[in-house]
């Protein structure tokens, strides 16, 4: 995973300058910017915050701060399947925490991290607006509610199946 | 248009202000001084630290007296009971997670957090932050950057950011928020430029200078080192203010007696290099103009801005004098010329600079002239070695630097201030294209404005010239130059604002004295004022200048002055 650096293609490179290029001009874009950026390789790397803060001519450190400033925006790699476990104040007090550390035992990763298949990511978020549902995540843009952490191996298994894993 | 004026009350005193002045602002007039951290003047004024709250009538709360306008009929109490609790317990907060290691901490005794501490009675043990230990920066000879004494003020951040070098920010969110360069990478490999901005603007000891000290100090007792000194120009402006004498004292004589005290063999004048750097891009900016070489021709003795050009322009090399700065053309003449002459070993002449700047302490490390200069010390280094070798600075006689490198002309002098280099090559350059050329004062390109131009006649050529000092002000000259907005032959430009005499290496002041104090005109006119003394104005009248010319080098740009004298620059582009 290391080397992800260099394998963003052409073809992302190109969306890339095309976003730059569309909002360089509006003042503030860099929030925006990054997000459209984080859309298109799935992290934010070095090469991309650099060729980011050529294009708007501003400092590379300008960038980074903003990047580590807001959670949403990762500069690891994310896996295919993106796990999102809420820990906001329903779900914590129904458990979540014992969701979080079942799926880590499961993958064998820690949270923020991505396995080394580069099939699935952890990360924690604070409330999806399923309260009713505590406990929840949500892989991708899907949603799992009621969960207990002898349901989390079946879930994933899904997924699993799905790649042939 | 005269602005209104707003009539208030700061602790029951009556004060008449312009519209829009801060209560910080309005308490000077009533002579009362508001505790300040992050707040800077020129620098920061972010209102995040919180130490300058103040009760004012109308307000909801304390609110920051450094960012708060006055408005008509308010009443500002600044030193209440609610206000000193809560500066209080602000310090405590700051205190639970910094790095009390304040007996050997460079600051000790001229520390910001240290002073209010004391004022308002802490308790640095009050509160237990999470214990995170960061990594200490020393990967530059210039700054070292010691994060568990931060106390994120963001001062240091802005006075990067008025340079427009940008190559610092705050990292992460929340308790675990720290400043560094962009990826956490070492600052040697980020856009720095080594001006030390961030030092003198820093409150505390999270920033300081690579310091060399301890190397000097072990030469000056090695008896096979024979160990010379020289001092730069601004540093007699300056390092008075290290032992407690007035911004703009002029302490050449006993900064002369005090480093004599160190032991030493010889204390010489920087002063006479600058006269030399003077005759060597004199003439080059005449051949320039001769030959039609690349024009404008930028001055190269500030080594943060050929690190600024190398690393953001390197398109613009071919435009930078080859000359070395004043501290390389000393350290290169005292090895080769200085040593031949006194059948000296150069690998036992020990040459220490004392400098206003932090630049200088990388430039001597620069593969293309490393052998120049063995230690390079700021005039805070200096003011520490004159202390701890118990030299009573403010009772030492005056004495006169050692020939043959004593006498220099006023030229050399103004070089430590904006402009200074200017002035001093228009004065030799003018005089070699005309000798019946005799002004000497260039009035347009003194004083402390961001960017001066002028425009003189001499021999039939017209000479257009700008100078700028502060890197963001470089930067808009070369975006000027590069559009053809602006056509110039000569430019000097300077990394700090203000030029050396505001170097990353002078003394910190406190920031009761540097939020007061027009801190670059008052130390600037000490360098005038020597200049106006001076018999000798023109580095070209200097019989030093005769001596080495004919001893040794021939003429300007001479074949042996090129290789001894003048440097090349490699492009390093960074983002």
């Amino acid at each position: 995973m290391e080397n992800c650096e260099a394998c963003g293609t052409p073809e992302q490179a190109e969306k890339l300058k095309a976003v730059i290029e569309e909002s360089k001009s509006t003042p503030g874009c860099l929030m925006h910017i990054l997000q459209e950026a984080q859309g298109i390789y799935g992290f934010l790397p070095m090469s991309v915050q650099k060729t980011i803060a050529e294009g708007l001519g501003i400092s590379l450190s300008e960038v980074y701060g903003v990047v580590t400033f807001y959670s949403q925006f990762s500069l690891k790699p994310k896996g295919k399947h993106r796990i999102s476990v809420c820990l906001g104040t329903a779900c914590y007090v129904k458990g979540s925490d014992k969701i979080l550390s079942e799926i880590e035992k499961e993958l064998g990763i820690s949270c923020g991290e991505c396995t080394a298949d580069g099939l699935f990511s952890i990360d924690s978020c604070r409330c999806v607006g399923a309260c009713g549902l505590a406990p929840v995540m949500m892989i991708g843009e899907e949603v799992y509610g009621k969960l207990t952490p002898e349901s989390v191996k079946g879930i994933l298994d899904k997924y699993r199946k799905e790649e042939n894993v | 248009m005269q602005a209104k004026m707003v009539n208030l009350k700061i602790n029951n005193i009556s004060v008449s202000v312009p519209e829009g002045t801060t209560i910080l602002e309005a308490a000077r007039k009533a002579h009362i001084e508001i505790p300040t951290l992050c707040y800077l003047k020129d620098v920061s004024c972010v209102g995040s630290c919180r130490m300058c709250l103040v009760e004012a009538t109308g307000a909801r709360g304390l609110v920051a007296a450094c960012v708060y306008p006055v408005s008509e009929g308010m009443e500002v109490r600044t030193n209440t009971e609610k206000c000193r609790q809560s500066r209080k317990m602000t310090l405590e907060l700051i205190l639970s997670k910094h790095k009390k290691k304040c007996l050997s901490c460079e600051r000790n005794h001229n520390c910001e957090l240290q002073k209010l501490s004391l004022g308002y009675s802490v308790d640095e043990d009050r509160f237990k932050g999470e214990d995170f230990v960061l990594p200490i920066d020393t990967s530059t000879p210039y700054v070292v950057r010691d994060n568990d004494k931060c106390i994120n003020c963001m001062r240091c951040v802005a006075a990067c950011r008025k340079q427009n070098v940008n190559a610092i920010g705050p990292i992460g969110r929340g308790f675990h928020v720290h400043i560094g360069s962009a990826f956490d990478m070492p600052l040697s490999e980020s856009v720095c430029v080594g001006c030390g901005q961030c030092i003198v603007a820093c409150p505390v000891g999270a920033l300081s200078e690579n310091s060399t000290i301890e190397n000097v100090w072990k030469a000056l007792s090695d008896p096979t080192k024979q160990v010379v000194f020289f001092t730069a120009p601004s540093v007699r402006a300056t390092l008075g203010e290290a032992f407690d004498m007035p911004v703009g004292t002029n302490v050449e004589g006993k900064m002369v007696a005090a480093i004599r005290r160190l032991g030493p063999e010889h204390v010489f004048n920087m002063d006479v290099t600058a006269d030399l750097t003077i005759m060597e891009e004199a003439s080059e900016l005449i051949n320039r103009i001769k030959t039609g070489k690349p024009m404008p021709m930028f001055t190269s003795c500030c080594p943060a801005w050929i690190k600024f050009v190398e690393q953001r322009h390197p398109e613009m090399i071919p435009h930078l004098s080859s000359c070395k700065s004043p501290q390389q053309m000393f350290g290169a003449l005292l090895k080769s010329y200085w040593c031949e002459k006194n059948g000296i070993d150069p690998k036992n002449l020990y040459v220490v600079s004392v400098i206003p700047c932090t630049a200088k302490k990388y430039e001597c490390t620069r593969e293309e002239m490393k052998d120049d200069v063995d230690a390079a010390i700021t005039t805070r280094e200096l003011a520490r070695m004159i202390k701890t070798a118990g030299i009573k600075f403010a009772e030492l006689p005056d004495e006169d630097f050692d020939n043959p490198f004593a006498t220099a002309t006023g030229g050399g002098t103004i070089f430590g201030a904006t402009g200074g280099v200017m002035e001093a090559a228009l004065r030799t350059a003018a005089h070699m294209l005309d000798g019946s050329f005799e002004v000497l004062d260039f009035f347009a390109v003194r004083g402390t404005s961001p960017i001066k131009e002028a425009t003189y006649l001499v021999a039939g050529n017209t000479i257009r010239v700008a100078v700028a000092s502060g890197l963001a002000n470089a930067e808009t000259i070369i975006e000027q130059i590069e559009s053809g907005e602006k056509k110039y032959d000569f430019v000097e430009i300077m990394a700090c604002p203000g030029g050396c005499v505001n170097g990353g290496g002078q003394p910190t002041l406190s920031d009761s004295v540097r939020n007061n104090v027009e801190l670059k005109e008052s130390r600037a006119k000490a360098l005038y004022t020597s200049d106006t003394k001076n018999d000798l104005r023109r580095s070209s009248d200097s019989p030093v200048m005769d001596v080495i010319y004919n001893d040794y080098f021939g003429f300007p740009n001479s074949h042996k002055a090129h290789e001894i004298l003048h440097t090349s620059y490699h492009a390093d582009k960074r983002i």
